[in-house]
């Protein structure tokens, strides 16, 4: 499978998820953000960073470049599309995504390994994953706190569109859990046709057991599973 | 044109040195050229009181592909690979304006490692702050320890800020506090990056004609000046220097990063140097100097962002992220494309000429015109005076008094800022970005793996001030054999180091001293290691309203390791006990230790800072020959899996190193049991000491390593230290004591140390945030106020 990973100025996550999708098997190819050109990708990533040195507000000025234009129209006719951290705050900006990432709760940039607790199994990302199974990976971010007004959570929630929430090891969502102050603990979602998956955890960061986890390369695997129609 | 003693002072220029200047000029300087005097002659820029001493220290080996004088030293990694690194120092800046002082630290160190052809893969930091709560017994004010507070929130912030959006892994370093640094906090950064071995770049303006091209940020008026307060004490009116530091762009540099990698790709450069200290001025006579060519600078084209500039402040700015390459002839255009597409500035600002002179063109007319050997080789050589103290160590007390049972110094200790967890830091640290992290922070040392998964380096930073304040040869020569120590316990192998030496005003013999002295230690024990220093940097003038630090010298050792199993799932020994069960031994390289010494070396120690608030004696003794033989145990043991880690008895004694092995967990495996352990203190150690509860638990002897293993590997492992000569202990096992109340014991002759675990955690865990008067996860005010 051919998966895009998109390059903003200022990504630094782009060479490990790039890594990520050759562990899991793929073929991974390089999207520049002034190109509007996908290269007959599969599924795109928009990677971690600071795209444009995250000036205004974390993704508020990547949504404006090109390449964006062309993932908006992937999106729309379906393809796979994953945000990892500021590839997530990307998302919301564009709107692809609701909701938006404040600054974490504690004012602090926050660097540690978090369990998630995979609530949907329903989407291109998690297809490999069971409701309720609890994957580990590392968290890095500074603005992670997600936040919708009681509409979106709402909404989030009756359609089943929290794909993961911070919780135990034992998949307990609690307060402790929860690194950032997001609302309902989420540390991932999707959009109402499912293809749209923004996290902000690093899956790519936990693809070996030498690095703590490979528990991210879940999401990848689940990319090249047999895909059911997408929204079903 | 002749100047006036005032104008010469604000270059930082004495009247002897202005004669030098006119003598290797053959004719008066003119306005301009004094200031390019004044920087490149500048402490920082030209090491003139310690470049003669700096001569001893070893800087050859096996290993070594490119030792002082480049922008970062080099060594061979196998597998094709360099591997780059350096430390350098930011600490006035960082006491003006601590969040952009420790943020540019951080870039300009970034900047060394790239410039050579590197990507950065990891930064380690080692810091020192004054106390961080008021104190009437010791002298620290209330308006002091906040000041202190505040200055730790805006270097982490600053450190935090630009190593995590440049995207570079931090494997953490070292966090200290003393009295002496509350006016003069030390910021040293670290920074190591990988290139294919062939394909290292230098700094040298080679190629007469060939274009000299100015990419990156625009050229400001910060840091105008900014070596030269680097090189003068700081007074009650440092607040004016605000302006001379500069302000970061990591989202810049990244992109600078990016493109000149790039373009050092392409073929079209043939030297490149970051525009640092001394910005334009040090990077083109440098460039040019180290080529044997001159260089001919046009600053008209030198891209500005302010108006009506004048020459002196274009060659003295310090703003960020510069660089200035030289790019073969006829290949301009490729390099322009490569800076356009990463939206970078790029001009040609000059070419490289014969002659070996630095000239200066400013609106039409030649502004300088400086041969530059007499700014680098040239500069004034300062063999100052220096004077032992007078007064000898403090002896011990005739006698003192515990003031706390054991379990309960225990407790204090753990809780004590020097010795308590530093989560609290490095969680505002990226550690796993790049995803080679093995062993991030909380751990003596880092541990990363190279391409391909079969290598991998180990770094650590270490230095203790307080023992350099009672003898600093022997101070040096301990921050050695620890750092060399911490990378050993991961199972590397110690092959080359960087260092960085804080000591106050070299211009007072006493201090003047102690660098002779610490240069000497550090080359004696850099000799016996067999580490050669690669490079590093000298910070002097560390002294607020004439109050100077102890002498600080912090050396950075990398180490080689090859993994000995799967590569997708070998860890490196970590130190920390894993399970119930385990054997706890302690392996020694120590001499002997009498009632005598032990009495004399435990004033150096956390306890008696911490404990009994009193500080005398000397730091702990060393056996290097021994020292050599107990990393090769290390790293032997470990490539046979026969360790689950090693922890060296370091700051706080053996009783902190046990806490430390039960209560520390990987950040990549946090969720791991804490198990408690029932030893016994080995009565053959140290007959002298054995009876004696204080001098067994908290003297600190760093010849001394915990290691624990599975009980069938004792045989083999005291086997493969008593063959190196050293000697090999069993302590007990490690235990459950059931669910949630596992204990801590340690018993000696006529005396037990018992310590519930969970209470253990709550005062290691809990001491930084208290001192900071916060509870974990929620900032104070001052850290807000230092974040905005």
């Amino acid at each position: 499978m051919k998966i895009g990973v998109v390059v903003f100025p200022g990504s630094n996550c782009d060479r490990d998820a790039h890594g990520a999708v050759i562990r899991a098997g793929q073929q991974a190819v390089w999207l520049w953000h002034g190109s509007a050109e996908l290269e007959g990708v599969e599924a795109i990533i928009l990677p971690g960073g600071f795209s444009y040195g995250d000036y205004l507000r974390t993704g508020a000025i990547a949504r404006f470049s090109p390449i964006m234009e062309a993932v908006r129209r992937f999106a729309a006719q379906g393809g796979p599309v994953l945000g990892i951290c500021n590839g997530f705050q990307i998302l919301c900006e564009a709107g692809l995504l609701p909701g938006a990432l404040l600054r974490n709760a504690g004012l602090r940039f926050v660097s540690r390994p978090v369990y998630l607790r995979v609530e949907t199994a329903d989407t291109p990302f998690t297809r490999g994953c069971g409701r309720g199974q609890v994957l580990r990976m590392p968290v890095a971010h500074g603005e992670g706190n997600y936040f919708g007004d009681a509409a979106t959570l709402a909404a989030l929630e009756r359609e089943h569109r929290v794909v993961f929430r911070y919780a135990d090891a034992a998949g307990n969502v609690t307060a402790a859990a929860n690194p950032n102050g997001s609302r309902a603990n989420i540390a991932g979602i999707c959009n109402r046709e499912r293809n749209v998956v923004g996290l902000m955890p690093h899956p790519e960061r936990a693809i070996e057991p030498a690095l703590g986890s490979e528990d991210g390369l879940a999401l990848f695997h689940s990319l090249t599973l047999a895909s059911a129609a997408i929204g079903a | 044109m002749s100047f006036t003693a005032e104008q010469l002072q604000r270059q930082g220029l004495t009247p002897e040195e202005y004669a030098r200047i006119r003598a290797l000029l053959g004719r008066e300087p003119n306005g301009v050229e004094l200031a390019i005097f004044g920087v490149m002659w500048s402490e920082h820029c030209s090491y003139k009181s310690s470049r003669p001493l700096l001569k001893q220290l070893p800087t050859d080996g096996a290993v070594v592909l490119q030792g002082p004088g480049e922008n970062a030293g080099a060594i061979d990694a196998g597998d094709g690979w360099a591997c780059v690194f350096k430390i350098e120092s930011h600490n006035h800046p960082s006491y003006v304006e601590p969040f952009q002082g420790a943020a540019t630290g951080v870039g300009g160190i970034l900047r060394d490692i790239f410039t050579m052809g590197a990507r950065p893969v990891a930064i380690m930091d080692s810091l020192r702050f004054g106390p961080l709560e008021a104190d009437a017994a010791a002298g620290v004010a209330p308006q002091t320890a906040a000041r202190n507070r505040a200055i730790l929130h805006g270097v982490v912030g600053g450190i935090s800020h630009y190593g995590n959006c440049f995207g570079v892994a931090n494997l953490g370093g070292e966090t200290m506090f003393d009295g002496g640094y509350s006016g003069n906090p030390l910021v040293n950064a670290f920074a190591l990056g990988l290139a294919r071995r062939d394909q290292i770049f230098y700094g040298r303006a080679t190629g007469e004609g060939n274009p000299v091209i100015y990419v990156g940020a625009k050229t400001g008026r910060d840091g105008i000046h900014g070596a030269t307060m680097a090189s003068e004490e700081f007074s009650a009116a440092s607040e004016a220097k605000r302006p001379n530091v500069q302000v970061g762009d990591p989202f810049l540099e990244k992109l600078l990063l990016e493109a000149c990698l790039e373009a050092m790709a392409s073929g079209a450069v043939v030297g490149i140097q970051d525009m640092g200290a001394a910005g334009l001025t040090s990077s083109s006579c440098e460039m040019g100097g180290r080529a044997g060519m001159g260089i001919d600078l046009d600053l008209d084209r030198v891209p500005q962002r302010e108006a009506a500039m004048t020459a002196e402040e274009m060659m003295l700015s310090e703003s960020q992220e510069r660089m200035l390459l030289v790019a073969a002839a006829g290949r301009e255009e490729e390099v322009f494309a490569i800076f356009r597409k990463w939206g970078l500035d790029a001009a040609v600002v000059g070419r490289v000429r014969a002659g070996g002179r630095l000239r200066v063109h400013h609106q039409g007319r030649l502004v300088a015109d400086i041969p530059n050997a007499a700014l680098t080789d040239e500069a004034p050589r300062y063999r100052r005076p220096a004077q032992a103290p007078a007064k000898a160590a403090a002896p011990p007390p005739a006698s003192w008094t515990a003031p706390a049972p054991p379990g309960e110094a225990l407790v204090r200790l753990l809780a004590s800022p020097n010795l308590a967890s530093t989560a609290l830091v490095y969680e505002q640290y990226d550690t796993t970005i790049g995803a080679n992290t093995l062993t991030a922070p909380g751990s003596g040392a880092g541990v990363l793996r190279l391409p391909g998964g079969r290598r991998a380096l180990a770094m650590a930073l270490d230095g203790v001030g307080r023992y350099c304040r009672l003898d600093p040869r022997q101070g040096a020569r301990l921050a050695v054999a620890e750092a060399a120590r911490n990378v050993a316990c991961t199972g590397a192998r110690p092959v080359a180091a960087t260092n960085c030496l804080n000591l106050g005003n070299p211009e007072k013999p006493a201090v003047m001293w102690q660098l002779q002295e610490v240069v000497a230690g550090m080359g004696e024990a850099c000799r016996a290691l067999d580490t050669p220093i690669t490079g590093g940097n000298v910070s002097l003038y560390n002294e607020t309203l004439g109050q100077g630090i102890d002498p600080t010298p912090v050396i950075g050792m990398v180490g080689l390791l090859e993994l000995s199993g799967h590569p997708a799932s070998w860890r490196p020994p970590a130190a920390y006990f894993p399970a119930p069960g385990r054997a706890v031994c302690l392996v020694s390289a120590a001499a002997g230790l009498d009632r005598d010494q032990a009495r004399r070396r435990l004033g150096s120690s956390e306890y008696a800072a911490a404990i009994l608030r009193r500080v005398w004696g000397e730091p702990p003794a060393l056996d290097l020959a021994r020292e050599k033989a107990l990393h090769d145990f290390l790293a032997t043991a470990a490539g046979a899996e026969l360790v689950d880690g090693a922890s060296d008895v370091s700051r706080g004694g053996l009783a902190v190193c046990l806490a430390k092995c039960i209560l520390s967990r990987p950040v990549t495996a946090p969720e791991i049991a804490l198990v408690g352990a029932r030893l016994a203190w080995p009565e053959a150690l140290a007959p002298e000491v054995a009876g004696d509860a204080e001098l067994a638990l908290f003297s600190e002897v760093p010849g001394w390593v915990v290691v624990s293993c599975e009980p069938a590997a004792v045989g083999e492992l005291r086997r493969l230290a008593q063959h190196r000569g050293l000697d090999w202990y069993e302590l007990g096992r490690t235990e459950r004591n059931g669910s949630g109340d596992a204990r801590l014991r340690i018993a000696g002759r006529g005396w037990k140390l018992d310590a519930a675990v969970a209470e253990l955690a709550a005062a290691w865990r809990g001491g930084l945030p208290g001192a900071l008067g916060e509870t974990a996860g929620t900032p104070t005010a001052e850290l807000v106020e230092a974040q905005a």
